[in-house]
């Protein structure tokens, strides 16, 4: 009973239930309503931040090969640690605006070819040394360089020089670059004392959290930095921890016996059970994330267009939300942007057609089934959203055979490598991060082999476009192209589903990635 | 000591140690055979010939396999278990922790199965074909029939979410106090120990019966002892190798086989560490924790041998 209690007065708090219905439902509890009033009023005094308690979050995502160079960093137990213990030199707000972090102040000639980071005063490491420009240069630096084989390699590689001078850091881009502050929140570029280049996995930043403990795969534990810059914004609990729970159901169990104070990854299936459990909040919120099915442009018979279009047409969308994500995601519309990216516009939604699938399947000439290949390690549900793409195809005359491959080894072998395979994306933090990594000729990671000189043109114009309006523009013609034109079958984004457990406060949602972006730790707090 | 159980012993463990040879063999064999070498696996995506071809002269891939094998043989006997591709860190140094962690949780499950598995397997020999026996039967065959994976499920859901006696998870750590540690450990030990006990105790039942059909036990019988007299100092020692071979049998489970169970209660254990590196593709740590593995099966099972061989009186009084 007091649980719910508990649970009611926070719904009072944060303005989710009224004053009169608590005191009434509190009644019904046989509490008396003097005692309620009480209840209500402390539950009031918590809604702002509480300092002190040990916070603690069960993540999925971490395994014992983990290694605390940011570089390195992959799943999403480091990255949720990363943003305990390390500090950015440019953070993406939860409404999509960039925060500056270490660099106070970040400016761009006209061409957007130099950049310049003006470094903060004051922000200090957990060592006791204070940050520098030369330390943010040497951070940038070392992820530029092949060796230490930095997940943000991709974009570093694009910076010709970087200098650092004074407070300031200048960087000169082989080509402008009008995203490059969104390009440097990217999480893996924590900044090191002296870059980490001494011990890139010393894990000393100059985040809210110190490290204290450290077993990969276990368990990681921080205690607040008494120096961090911004110590009434972040850093609340004494301490956090992030225990490892790689296992659905034991995350969720753990949050519910109250070992875990929030977890991540909750399955869409069993949202609407753990709604229900007293204390409980789900925390879900639309992503970049999205869920796919993609064909290689280069490759029989995905390289005729009319094939692609009708497998694009013959897939049922509302149905696969409905059925896979049970509502927790919003339709695709194959293309890989939605409304979490800045400068984004509305393109006409596709909708299931059989009749017009049928005309281009006909038109194609293509005779005999096609091959999808799925696992259930492409995204949860993959085989499920197989099997309804195959019956959804079949009433417009298209064979869609099935081929279940083993999730082991599914990303060496299947995915970039078969010609039609269900897989997923998380997205990234601009449409020229998207379209640069994944549909531009040359990317590694071109898994539908979109392969237009054209469309290239126009992603190296937009990335010069310091314009916004034409920018958009630009992304818009671009959207089309890959819509109309690209390997891509994008049925459905997902959306992020973490929980939390009672007396979380603080929680804000963010679009960018789970875990508010992977701030919880940092920025929640324990009521008391 | 008599000399034939000094041979017989001697014998046992030359066995022993050969056989583990065979399987480091097999081991290494089977890792050469996977399609794709370590160095490809290091490098992935990003893989070049050249690149490829400089790794493997680093790694003294070009060298014959036999060679290799003797090479990763001696670091073996020297404690050199090599370092891990995916972290780069020392695998000696880190299996350690995950080993002890893994028999800290056999100790304490064999602790409380092994003596109860026998006093039950004790009781329902007394009891026999009575509602005691048939009961002690059914309930332990109904817990080992359920996969370990429901019964882990069942334990966490009343003792964990629902009463909180126990946590849900087993997270331990260094350093951890020895009460929280054990609190931590008991839903998983719970589970092990539900998962073993029917195969000690049908053992031990069944063992125990068929020396009651000796002659001697009758003998025993007349003489007026009581029932639980005659099975403990007559029949229970002439019974005692099966029953030691099926305790040591499942000893061995409780070390090599808990990987579902570790992956439930996320105890930090060998399983555990073993999947993360398979998923990997980290050969040199497979190849290490496939070694254990068999040494501690191996192991186990020459001491079960050699405990029965000393159990059998006809070998330790010789004629």
């Amino acid at each position: 009973m007091s649980n719910e209690l508990d649970y009611l007065s926070r719904r009072v708090a944060f303005g989710k239930l009224s004053r009169r219905d608590f005191l009434g439902r509190a009644a019904a509890l046989g509490v008396s309503a003097s005692f309620a009033n009480s209840l209500l009023s402390s539950a009031a005094r918590a809604a702002g931040p509480v300092k002190g308690g040990t916070l603690k979050a069960g993540l999925v995502g971490g395994e014992s090969t983990n290694s605390l160079d940011p570089a390195l960093m992959m799943t999403q137990v480091p990255f949720a640690f990363g943003k305990c213990w390390g500090e950015m030199i440019v953070e993406l707000s939860p409404e999509g605006k960039l925060e500056n972090r270490i660099a106070e102040e970040i400016g761009s000639s006209d061409d957007a070819k130099v950049w310049t980071l003006k470094i903060r005063d004051g922000v200090e490491f957990h060592n006791g040394k204070t940050v520098t420009a030369e330390d943010v240069a040497a951070t940038l630096e070392r992820h530029s360089d092949e060796k230490s084989k930095s997940g943000a390699l991709g974009y570093m590689k694009g910076i010709e020089t970087i200098k650092a001078s004074g407070k300031e850091v200048v960087l000169t881009l082989k080509e402008a670059n009008a995203d490059l502050p969104y390009l440097l929140s990217d999480y893996h570029l924590i900044v090191q004392p002296n870059g980490g280049k001494d011990k890139p996995d010393a894990g000393i930043g100059a985040g809210p959290y110190k490290i204290v403990t450290n077993e990969p795969g276990v368990r990681h534990g921080g205690e607040r930095f008494a120096n961090y810059w911004q110590g009434d914004k972040m850093g609340h609990a004494d301490q956090i921890e992030v225990i490892v729970i790689n296992d659905a159901t034991a995350r969720t169990s753990a949050l519910q016996g109250g070992q875990v104070n929030m977890i991540n990854r909750v399955e869409p299936k069993i949202v609407d059970l753990i709604k229900r459990l007293p204390g409980v909040t789900i925390r879900n919120h639309a992503g970049p994330g999205h869920y796919v099915f993609i064909m290689h442009c280069d490759t029989a018979p995905f390289d005729n267009n009319d094939l692609r279009t009708a497998l694009k047409l013959a897939i049922d969308r509302e149905e696969m939300l409905d059925k896979i994500l049970r509502g927790y995601g919003s339709l695709g519309n194959d293309f890989p942007i939605n409304a979490s990216y800045p400068l984004f516009s509305e393109i006409e939604q596709r909708k299931y057609d059989p009749d017009k699938a049928k005309f281009h399947y006909k038109k194609s000439g293509h005779d005999g089934t096609v091959l999808l290949r799925t696992s259930d390690v492409a995204f949860p549900g993959a085989v499920d959203a197989s099997q309804l793409f195959q019956q959804s195809a079949a009433k417009a005359g298209i064979k869609i055979e099935l081929k279940r491959e083993p999730g082991d080894g599914y990303w060496n072998e299947v995915w970039n490598k078969q010609p039609f395979c269900a897989s997923y994306w998380g997205g990234r933090s601009t449409q020229d991060q998207m379209y640069s990594t994944a549909y531009l000729s040359s990317a590694d990671w071109n898994d539908t082999r979109f392969k237009r000189p054209d469309f290239d043109k126009m992603v190296l114009a937009a990335r010069a476009e310091l314009d916004e309006t034409k920018r958009k523009q630009m992304y818009h013609d671009m959207a089309v192209m890959v819509r109309d034109e690209g390997g891509l079958i994008l049925p459905m984004f997902n959306q992020f589903i973490d929980a939390t457990g009672a007396k979380v406060g603080g929680w804000v949602d963010d679009p960018h990635q789970e875990l508010m972006n992977g701030y919880a730790l940092a920025k929640c707090w324990l009521e008391a | 000591m008599s000399s034939p159980i000094v041979k017989l012993v001697a014998q046992r463990v030359a066995l022993g140690i050969l056989l583990l040879l065979a399987v480091s063999v097999l081991i290494f064999a089977g890792t050469q055979i996977l399609p794709g070498d370590v160095a490809q696996a290091i490098l992935g995506q990003s893989a070049t010939p050249e690149s490829l071809a400089n790794l493997r002269e680093q790694l003294g891939l070009n060298q014959p396999a036999y060679v290799r094998y003797f090479q990763w043989l001696g670091g073996v006997l020297t404690g050199d278990l090599g370092t891990a591709m995916s972290s780069g860190q020392d695998i000696a140094t880190s299996i350690k922790g995950r080993l002890w962690n893994t028999l800290f949780l056999a100790f304490w499950a064999a602790i409380v199965a092994v003596p109860l598995a026998i006093i039950l397997g004790l009781i329902a020999v007394r009891y026999r074909n009575g509602w005691v026996d048939k009961l002690i039967s059914g309930l332990a065959l109904a817990s080992t029939s359920f996969p370990e994976f429901f019964i882990g499920y069942v334990l966490v859901y009343f003792f964990a979410v629902k009463w909180q006696i126990f946590p849900g998870i087993s997270t331990v750590y260094d350093g951890m106090p020895f009460g929280e540690r054990m609190q931590a450990i008991a839903l998983p030990a719970a589970a092990l120990t539900l998962v073993v006990l029917a195969h000690m105790m049908r053992m031990t039942r069944a063992a125990i019966l068929n020396v009651m059909q000796s002659a001697y036990v009758e003998t025993a019988e007349l003489k007026g002892l009581s029932a639980f007299n005659v099975i403990r100092k007559h029949a229970f020692p002439n019974a005692i190798a099966p029953i030691i071979n099926v305790v040591m049998l499942n000893l061995a489970y409780l070390i090599v086989g808990v990987v579902v169970v570790e992956v439930i209660f996320v105890y930090p254990g060998m399983g555990q560490y073993l999947v993360d590196h398979v998923t990997k593709r980290d050969v040199p740590v497979v190849q290490a924790v496939g070694l254990i593995f068999a040494t501690v099966y191996i192991s186990l099972n020459i001491i079960a041998d050699i405990a029965a061989i000393v159990a059998n009186p006809r070998l330790r009084h010789p004629k």
